[in-house]
């Protein structure tokens, strides 16, 4: 008699089919925070700030209240929604541009208040909706539709590095960066989402996770290649671990 | 017995679950879906499969729906 050992998550929606590009990773993370919103026992309490940019269709993909932010603006926007209803479990799902570039000093803030919050944020190096411009974690030398000659350190000067900023801050409970390149580092990506999400159901403070995301499209690569670029390039620069976990103590 | 199920209209030919499967169970399909994607298809007329769900965590687009073990 063979068992059931994978199936999609209950909070996903049955109906819905996702409208990335071929081999983009943001269908990897949404359904890991599908499944994680499952195991918990959240689906009827979650409420997920979306932001802008490929990130935005997060409402359109799972079975929960959702409410959209301007442009950067989701963490305060969630932290408007977690003051008036602290009962609810709430939760932004960003991408790097959105996070630390515009939205830089709400998320920072948010942080450093120690909000009751988790925030994913998808970091690809780039702009990924808008034509896959320059962001704020852009590589140095990378290559993008606004540094045709790649990232220049004199002009540009240095990528951000999120989970790091975010762990010196004294309200984070958690503070994690993780990859989607493999399976392996997919399971362990799974299991910081979880941690991440606990921190706030257990009112310890803000719980983030940074996760390092191909965008074959706009680094012109097969999402073989793109995968491949994550763990040699940005793996180098943005090392995956556990920046903060108060209860490791 | 173990085996895996495809939604096939889900399938974006990103050919990514090809490379994970341990034992090279998962094909390029001369099939087109309603994409125009050449679709993957799932081979094991010797029963390989070993229900590791490697294929169904890496496809990035939900298209391996349901994963057996046993």
């Amino acid at each position: 008699m063979a068992t059931q050992v994978f199936k999609i998550a209950d909070t996903f929606r049955k109906d819905a089919k996702y409208t990335f590009c071929p081999g983009c990773d943001h269908g990897v993370a949404i359904r890991l925070v599908a499944e994680v919103l499952d195991e918990l026992g959240l689906r009827d309490n979650a409420i997920v700030a979306a932001a802008i940019g490929c990130s935005v269709t997060i409402y359109d993909f799972l079975n929960i209240d959702a409410l959209e932010s301007p442009h950067g603006r989701a963490m305060a926007e969630a932290t408007g929604i977690k003051r008036a209803r602290p009962d609810k479990f709430v939760f932004t799902y960003q991408g790097d541009g959105d996070f630390a570039s515009i939205g830089l000093a709400e998320s920072m803030h948010a942080a450093l208040r120690g909000e009751k919050l988790s925030a994913i944020c998808i970091n690809n190096t780039t702009y990924g909706m808008t034509g896959g411009q320059l962001g704020p974690t852009t590589l140095v030398g990378q290559v993008t539709t606004t540094s045709p000659t790649g990232r220049n350190l004199e002009y540009y000067g240095y990528p951000i590095k999120i989970a790091e900023h975010i762990a010196l801050c004294d309200g984070t409970a958690f503070s994690a960066r993780v990859s989607l390149d493999t399976v392996a580092n997919i399971r362990k990506a799974k299991q910081a989402i979880k941690k991440a999400f606990e921190v706030q159901m257990k009112g310890l403070g803000f719980g983030f996770v940074e996760i390092l995301s191909s965008c074959p499209t706009n680094w012109r690569m097969t999402p073989e290649q793109a995968h491949d670029r994550v763990r040699n390039e940005m793996m180098e620069v943005f090392k995956p671990g556990i920046y903060k976990d108060i209860t490791e103590n | 017995m173990s085996h895996i199920v495809i939604d096939e209209n889900r399938c974006k030919a990103c050919y990514l679950c090809i490379k994970e499967c341990p034992k090279n169970l998962i094909k390029v399909s001369d099939k087109t879906n309603n994409l125009g994607a050449n679709i993957v298809e799932f081979c094991d007329p010797e029963h390989k499969c070993i229900g590791c769900a490697m294929c169904a965590t890496r496809c990035p687009d939900l298209a391996i729906t349901e994963v057996y073990r046993g």
